[in-house]
Formats: C-alpha cells, sequence, structure tokens
C-alpha cells in the first residue's frame, strides 16, 4: 500500500464547561485514529453528539485538538505555524452540512468562491479570476452567470453546489464532507452524491466523509469507521462491515437502515436502541456503549474495549471479540 | 424554507437578468417606504440650507438692527427678530449648519470608536473584552446629558469640546451594539468555512464579520444623530454647547426663554420645530432603513407590494 495521505492518531478534543468548582470537561472526540489514502473516501458514522464532526473540525484544525497527532502527507498538521498552517489549508477543504448557513448572504456566491483563490494567489487577474469561477460553478453543475447572484437566491442544492465549487476551488487533495447531503431533499440528494463522486474520480480527492447513518454512505465509502460517545467502535472495509458487522452498536445501526421492498421491509428484523447517547462529561466505565446494548455481560463495566483485528482490515472495539482492553481501576 | 421539486436541467438555469446590486436594492426600498422618503427629503433639504446658509439667509446672523428688535413674524422677517433684532429665519438657517456639523462629527466619532472597540472585543473575547467592555459600562452607567456636560466642563466649553463630548457620550452605544452582532457572527458557518480556505483573522473581519454587522450599526447611526443634535442643543441650552455669537438651535431656546412672558413666541417656536423636524426625519429614516437593509424583511415587504 501507498504511505497514507492522512494518518491521524489518538486525536482528543476537549472542551471545558462551566467555572471554578464545576467545571467539567466534555470529551467530544476521546482517542480518534484514521487512516486515510489519497484518492479514497473514508465514512465517519454516528449518532448526533458522538464527535464525528467534532473530529472533522479538530483533523483541520478549525478546532483544535486536545491533544494527538495529524499527519497530512508528512506533514504534522499541528506543529503548524500560524501562518502554515494558512497556507496549507489549500490542500484540505471541508464541505459543511447547512447550505443555508456556510454561504455569507452579503456576498455574490461567485466571490465566496473567489475568495479561496484570493487567499492563496491563484488565478490573478480579473478576467483569469473570473474565468475560473465559471468553471468551478459550471463544473458544479450551475450557469457561470450565476456567480453575480446572492445566496438567498439559490435553492439548497444549488448552494451546496457553490459550496462544493468553493471547497475544490484551490484544488484539494482531501475534503471534509460534513453531512453534505443531511439537509437536503431526498430528491437533490442523489445528484449532490453523483456530484462529489463525479469531483472525486476527476480529481483524485481522498473524502472524510461524515453521516449520521450508514444508509447515507453505503455506496460512495470505500472503508467506514463507526464512532460511538468519542471513540471508534469498528472500521472496516465497506463490504465487510455491511456483511459482518461486529460490535452490536454496528449492527443496530445497520438494522436501521430501510429496505426498499415492502415484503422484506416487513419482516426485517430492527434493532431498537433504548435510551439517549450517554452524556461526554462522565462516560459510562469501560465500554461506552454498555448502558444501550444488547448483548452486555459482567466484563463490560470492567475493561475499556482496544480497537483490535476481528477480521483481516477489519477492526472492532468490543469485548465480544476477546477482552481486549484496558483495565477501569477505581 | 421549501424546496421546489425541480429536475437537474433546472439547476443549469441561466438567470434571466444579472441581479442588482445590493445597495441599490437597498435603496429602491427605502424609497418606496413613503414616510422614510419624506424624511430623506426634509434632511436633503436641511443639509443644502446648511451648506448654502450664505446665499439662502436673507440676513446676516449677526446682522442685528437693534430698533425692530421683537418683531413678529412679518414681510421683511418671516420668522420674526430676536431680542437683538437678528432675522431669526437666518439663525435657523445657520444654526443648521451648526447642527448637523455637530451631529455628523459627533456621531461619526463615536461610530469609528465604537465599531472599533465592538470589533475587537466581540473578535477577540477574553480579558480585552473584559475590559473594554467593562470601560463602556462605566460610560453608559451616566445619563447622557450629564456626562457631556461633565466633559465639556473638563475640556472648556467650546463647538470642537461639544462634538468631542457627544462622541464620547455616544461610543458605548456602538460599542455594545456592534460587540453583541460580531459575537453571533463570528460563529456563523460561512466564517468558519472562510477559515478553512485559509483566511486570515484580517480577512474575516474586514470580508465577513464588518459586512454583516453593518445594518444595525447604519441604522443606530441615523438615530444616533437624532439625539446627538437633541444633546448639543441641550448643551447649549445650558449655555456650555455653542457659544454666541454663532447660532445654534439650543442655544436660540435659551434666548428666547426669557421673552416668553413678553409673547415673542417665534423666538421659540422655530428654533424648536427645526430640531423637532431634524430628529424627526431622521428617525423616520432610521426606521426605514432597519427595513430596507433586512433582505428577509424586504422581501416579505415586496412580496406584499406595500408602503
Amino acid at each position: 500500500m501507498s504511505s497514507p495521505l492522512l494518518e491521524v492518531e489518538d486525536l482528543h478534543v476537549h472542551f471545558p464547561v462551566g467555572r471554578g468548582r464545576d467545571r467539567q470537561l466534555v470529551r467530544a472526540v476521546d482517542g480518534v485514529s484514521l487512516t486515510l489514502q489519497p484518492g479514497e473516501t473514508l465514512g465517519l458514522v454516528g449518532e448526533s453528539g458522538c464527535g464525528k464532526t467534532t473530529s472533522g473540525l479538530a483533523l483541520l484544525r478549525l478546532v483544535e485538538p486536545t491533544s494527538g497527532r495529524v499527519v497530512f502527507d508528512g506533514t504534522d498538521v499541528r506543529s503548524l505555524s500560524k501562518r502554515d498552517l494558512r497556507s496549507w489549508r489549500r490542500r484540505a477543504a471541508m464541505i459543511f452540512q447547512d447550505p443555508y448557513a456556510s454561504l455569507d448572504p452579503r456576498l455574490p456566491v461567485g466571490e465566496s468562491i473567489g475568495e479561496a483563490l484570493d487567499i492563496h494567489g491563484l488565478h490573478q487577474g480579473k478576467q483569469a479570476r473570473r474565468d475560473r469561477i465559471g468553471d468551478l460553478l459550471e463544473r458544479c453543475g450551475l450557469h457561470p452567470r450565476v456567480a453575480d447572484r446572492y445566496p438567498h437566491e439559490f435553492s439548497g442544492g444549488q448552494r451546496q453546489r457553490i459550496g462544493i465549487a468553493r471547497a475544490i476551488a484551490c484544488e484539494p487533495d482531501f475534503i471534509v464532507c460534513d453531512e453534505p447531503i443531511a439537509a437536503l431533499d431526498v430528491s437533490i440528494q442523489a445528484q449532490v452524491m453523483n456530484l462529489l463522486t463525479e469531483l472525486q474520480q476527476d480529481l483524485g480527492l481522498a473524502y472524510l466523509f461524515i453521516a449520521h447513518d450508514l444508509a447515507a454512505v453505503q455506496h460512495v465509502c470505500d472503508r467506514i469507521a463507526v464512532m460511538y460517545l468519542g471513540r471508534i467502535v469498528e472500521e472496516a472495509e465497506r463490504l465487510d462491515l455491511y456483511r459482518a458487522p461486529q460490535p452490536p452498536y454496528t449492527q443496530a445501526l445497520l438494522s436501521a437502515i430501510p429496505i426498499p421492498d415492502p415484503v422484506r421491509e416487513r419482516e426485517r428484523e430492527r434493532i431498537r436502541l433504548e435510551g439517549d447517547v450517554p452524556s461526554p462529561i462522565d462516560p459510562p466505565s469501560g465500554c461506552r456503549f454498555r448502558t444501550r446494548c444488547r448483548a452486555v455481560f459482567d466484563a463490560c463495566e470492567r475493561i475499556d474495549p482496544a480497537l483490535q483485528e476481528v477480521a483481516d482490515d477489519h477492526r472492532a472495539a468490543c469485548l465480544l471479540h476477546g477482552e481486549v482492553g484496558t483495565e477501569v481501576t477505581g | 424554507m421549501t424546496e421546489p421539486t425541480h429536475d437537474p436541467a433546472e439547476e443549469l438555469q441561466a438567470p434571466d437578468e444579472p441581479s442588482e446590486p445590493r445597495w441599490r436594492e437597498t435603496l429602491s426600498a427605502l424609497l418606496k417606504n413613503r414616510l422614510a422618503a419624506a424624511g430623506m427629503i426634509v434632511l436633503a433639504l436641511l443639509i443644502l440650507s446648511a451648506v448654502f446658509a450664505d446665499l439662502v439667509a436673507p440676513y446676516a446672523y449677526t446682522d442685528g438692527d437693534i430698533v425692530r428688535r421683537l418683531e413678529p413674524p412679518g414681510r421683511d422677517h418671516w420668522f420674526g427678530t430676536d431680542e437683538l433684532g437678528r432675522d431669526v429665519l437666518s439663525r435657523v438657517i445657520f444654526g443648521a449648519r451648526v447642527s448637523l456639523q455637530v451631529g455628523a462629527v459627533a456621531v461619526g466619532i463615536s461610530l469609528m470608536v465604537g465599531t472599533l472597540i465592538g470589533l475587537i472585543s466581540g473578535y477577540r473575547g477574553g480579558w480585552i473584552d473584559a475590559v473594554l467592555m467593562r470601560t463602556m459600562d462605566v460610560l453608559f452607567s451616566f445619563p447622557v446629558v450629564l456626562l457631556a456636560i461633565a466633559i465639556v466642563a473638563v475640556l472648556t466649553p467650546s463647538l470642537r469640546n461639544t462634538m468631542i463630548a457627544i462622541g464620547v457620550v455616544f461610543t458605548p452605544i456602538f460599542a455594545r451594539g456592534v460587540r453583541g452582532s460580531v459575537l453571533s457572527v463570528r460563529e456563523e458557518v460561512y466564517v468558519r468555512a472562510s477559515r478553512s480556505l485559509g483566511a486570515s483573522d484580517w480577512r474575516i473581519i474586514s470580508r465577513h464579520v464588518l459586512p454583516n454587522v453593518a445594518a444595525p450599526v447604519i441604522v443606530q447611526t441615523s438615530l444616533s444623530l437624532a439625539f446627538a443634535i437633541l444633546t448639543e442643543a441641550a448643551l447649549s441650552y445650558l449655555g456650555i454647547g455653542v457659544q454666541p455669537p454663532r447660532p445654534a438651535w439650543g442655544l436660540m431656546l435659551l434666548d428666547a426663554q426669557g421673552f416668553i412672558p413678553t409673547g415673542a413666541w417665534w423666538m421659540s417656536l422655530f428654533p424648536g420645530l427645526a430640531i423637532f423636524l431634524t430628529v424627526m426625519a431622521l428617525n423616520l429614516v432610521g426606521d426605514g432603513l432597519r427595513d430596507a437593509l433586512d433582505p428577509k424583511q424586504r422581501s416579505i415587504i415586496q412580496s406584499r407590494g406595500v408602503t
């Protein structure tokens, strides 16, 4: 295998809440490790509040990580100076979830895209800049002439296309897609997905594709990592994960995907998760999923499971595969 | 927001015409509002007569004819004459010069200083924010006129110091308003998006934060102009603002007060009316701007086709 484009090791993001005596830590991301090959799509899936978006923001340093290592193409991203970080950003972009919030309402959309070019001194000169913005819009399925319009004149799907055009403006190698289709109409989701896939093929992009359910990522990802409460609980090739999900949490997530066949859909066994995600301020001891797990047994409380190889290129953090992990003390 | 169901072809459709620049949209929305339009006309007339006071005014403001003192409005003196036989109309016109100048300069000071403080405070946060905002709170805790009097008293009364005093007094209003808007704008996704492209703080502030906090600031400016003119009138009335013989509306009211018992109503009515009209016009324009600058509100107004 070639050298990975992105390597994330033991990433932690903790936010302090409260003051003085009541000061507590929200462990939004609590030890996440990922690798991403050039041109690959890695899905990062989990419920709301599991830290998937924060992970995406932290590895781009849009939120400062508390600890851990982020290595991008040989560069240690966390050690970059403010200035170097800004020029590094040319290589790693982000697409945001809410297309209604991610464009400045006071700027014509062409300017929002052009900003990326201005920052990195690309395509300078009035005509060259205009042409490039037009190309980018066209590349994303919009007419070049719409560059002078304001965001409120576009639909959600069109805005997301503009957001994508902005993200690819500087020809990055890597894009964090933070639920790019979750806020869109179902009829438009497929179009935007197809656009992302096309761009990946043409430009050789690597995606970290964040989603809150496995249905959204099943067709686009090469590999999938499942997150729960700040940790990765399973990581595997896409087909392996769908065929043989290991931890009960992944099984529950998979069983939530409806089958587009009424007969089979009726017979489908659904695993309903009881209760809410526990607070990341005070996560359960041992396995974090044990409070909602249907296969829970006594060791789950004692041992904090580590990711272990359960099959070829398939890792899971679950004690059902052997009690590997750190013993909880106290 | 509802998303119309559409096919991919529609996504490709080109707009029929390029959209209007924002300021023109704002201006046309403003002019459609009749009250605001009336306010703008009044303001325009006031500004013109202030600028061309030498041509418009029938007499010089110092031209006294002691024989014709305290003359009621008539053919030679439309607004009558004061206790020194000076033409009240001319003094009201020249007074506009002082009032508008004080208003513009004073609000200009507080607009610039206040916006700067608000931007730094809101964007940086932390101890800088705490220090700046507590300072503003102290300024804010004094009644406006009292603080202005104190500042003028320290600096000695003059036109320049009146403007400085009013500028200082109005600074916290801008600082606080701007800070509040900055606090919400800096958390917007589009700010994060800009940062993700590698934008510097300076670029984010100048390209994204400032334009997005501008609307309330512009509205505040027009309302503050009205208050500044009132404050100037109050200070002049108290005798520590503009110094005679320069005519200022507040000062004219002060002089007129003593002659109310003698029945010289014109001496107080006309400068009072001038203050009233100016403040009213500024308020109407301010209200109109508030509506015109809010894109959502504007589309509601446009779709209803009213005002």
